[in-house]
């Protein structure tokens, strides 16, 4: 079988592919930054001992979980400009990105916090260290080493969800597959060098995840 | 660990309070339908070293979490050196009180647990010093002098670098004591402290707790199993069981002999397992 694969083309298309890739990692750095703290600031929250807290947290939580990100990022894009909240395609992406897997990151938190015994808590107590240092000193020092193999998932499963943000004209790596593709009827090479450049990035990352979480499972 | 070590190491001041340091009134506890605490009334002197007897489920332990505010009374009210705990008194009534004010009174108690809860993140030293310098306002320096003084009386002073998980159950407990000495408090509270230790190990916690009842002027609540130790340091026993004071007289009677039949069968049973 002959297949049709032209070298050339396909490193032509390279430096365009490469700046979609440099979008996708931007924003999913832009996410994860969003995604890391809202998370655990929803975790907290929902143990917050006033049902005026947690319970909302909670329902916002479990919204974002049970919809889909894809409308989400519609929501945010073509609907909140009705109510005059607008962002650039970009900042909006990475903020639905973050915001969408804060919800997941959230319930890691929790499973850290909650493997945290109770008897840490009442030691707190019992020298009147106050919340914040509680929280600061004791409990997250504590919850956090363990729960890093999964929010490290997370980041990879966030990578590979950013092509979600060209369907809100984000030009990341797959929107700029997409426009070579119809400019030049040609789809094999750029696709292909998507989903390569995707690997490039993802493999080396779950190695490292993986390295992080035996190095912790020692520790 | 010489005598003077202690009342040297311990420079908890202890203002004179007129009555109790420790007053019950009505207090009730309820988990649901499960009534732990009925009706008690209950009181304890300055500097008096008070050791609480029964069975588990007694409610014995409950004294101690409700003191320490790991557990809120269902009815009642609590007083330590004067002040109520859970209540403020507003117009001349009394209503809940706010987190500060229970914090506030909160520093004046101390406890160490069964399980020791150490910091598992922390070294021995740093176990000691976090609440002095976050709580107290202790400069890092004067935290770590106090740390070390004090990881020092209880016989830990080439321990302080190590993280609990290096030390055996008696190390780990008697850092938990230095802890919870480095507040400072007029109240200290302990909770079966010899109760999770290898029997080799409890002498090591008893001597430190001796030491500090006979060194100073604190005064002690202690829920023990230890019937001879209770009946050394003690200057007062009560028994428990369900959820009230079945009896309560000096050690040496209590312990040779015991009015109530529950108290009777509890010692019987008590002293045939050991």
């Amino acid at each position: 079988m002959n297949i049709p694969w032209d070298w050339e083309f396909a490193i032509d298309i390279i430096p365009d592919l490469l700046d979609g890739l440099v979008v996708t990692v931007q924003a999913t750095l832009v996410g994860i930054s969003i995604a890391m703290v809202l998370g655990l600031v929803f975790a907290m929250a929902r143990r917050s001992q006033s049902m005026l807290v947690s319970r909302p947290v909670g329902f916002i939580v479990e919204f974002v979980r049970s919809t889909p990100l894809l409308i989400q990022l519609y929501f945010l894009y073509f609907v909140l400009p009705n109510f005059g909240i607008r962002f650039d395609a970009f900042l909006t992406g990475a903020i639905g990105l973050g915001v969408h897997y804060a919800a997941y990151t959230s319930e890691v938190y929790r499973a850290g916090i909650e493997g945290v015994p109770r008897g840490q808590w009442e030691a707190s107590t019992a020298l009147n260290l106050g919340r914040a240092d509680t929280w600061t000193r004791v409990v997250l020092p504590q919850a956090i080493p363990n729960v890093i193999p999964a929010l490290g998932n997370y980041v990879i499963a966030m990578f590979k969800d950013a092509p979600l943000l060209s369907a809100i004209t984000v030009v990341e790596l797959l929107q700029e597959g997409n426009i070579i593709c119809s400019r030049t009827y040609r789809c094999l090479e750029p696709y292909t060098l998507v989903g390569v450049m995707f690997l490039a990035v993802s493999i080396p990352a779950s190695i490292m995840v993986r390295r992080l979480e035996r190095r912790l499972a020692r520790a | 660990m010489r005598e003077h070590d202690i009342a040297a190491a311990i420079s908890t001041p202890q203002p004179s309070v007129d009555g109790p340091m420790v007053r019950l009134r009505g207090v009730k506890k309820a988990f649901g339908d499960l009534i732990v605490l009925n009706e008690l009334d209950f009181d304890v002197a300055p500097g008096e070293k008070l050791v609480i007897i029964g069975p588990s489920g007694s409610g014995k332990s409950t004294i101690l979490r409700l003191l320490m505010t790991l557990e809120w009374p269902t009815a009642g009210t609590v007083e330590v050196g004067g002040e109520y705990l859970f209540h403020a008194e507003r117009n001349g009534e009394l209503a809940p009180a706010p987190l500060s004010h229970i914090r506030r009174v909160r520093r004046k108690i101390g406890m160490v647990f069964q399980h020791f809860d150490l910091f598992p993140h922390m070294t021995a030293l740093r176990n000691v010093t976090l609440a002095p310098e976050k709580v107290l306002g202790l400069s890092k320096r004067e935290a770590t002098e106090r740390g070390n003084r004090l990881l020092e009386m209880v016989g830990l002073g080439d321990k302080v670098d190590e993280y609990p998980a290096r030390l055996s159950g008696g190390q780990k407990q008697r850092v938990a004591i230095a802890r919870a000495l480095a507040m400072e408090p007029q109240v200290m509270l302990f909770d079966e402290v010899t109760s999770a230790l290898d029997p080799e190990l409890i002498g090591e916690v008893l001597e430190v707790l001796r030491q500090l009842a006979s060194n100073t002027e604190m005064t002690m609540l202690i829920v023990t199993h230890e019937m001879g130790f209770a009946r050394e340091i003690g200057d007062r026993v009560v028994m428990f069981d369900g959820g009230r004071v079945v009896e309560e007289a000096k050690p040496d009677d209590m312990f040779t002999n015991p009015k109530e039949p529950r108290t009777q069968d509890f010692l019987r049973a008590v002293l045939e397992r050991t």
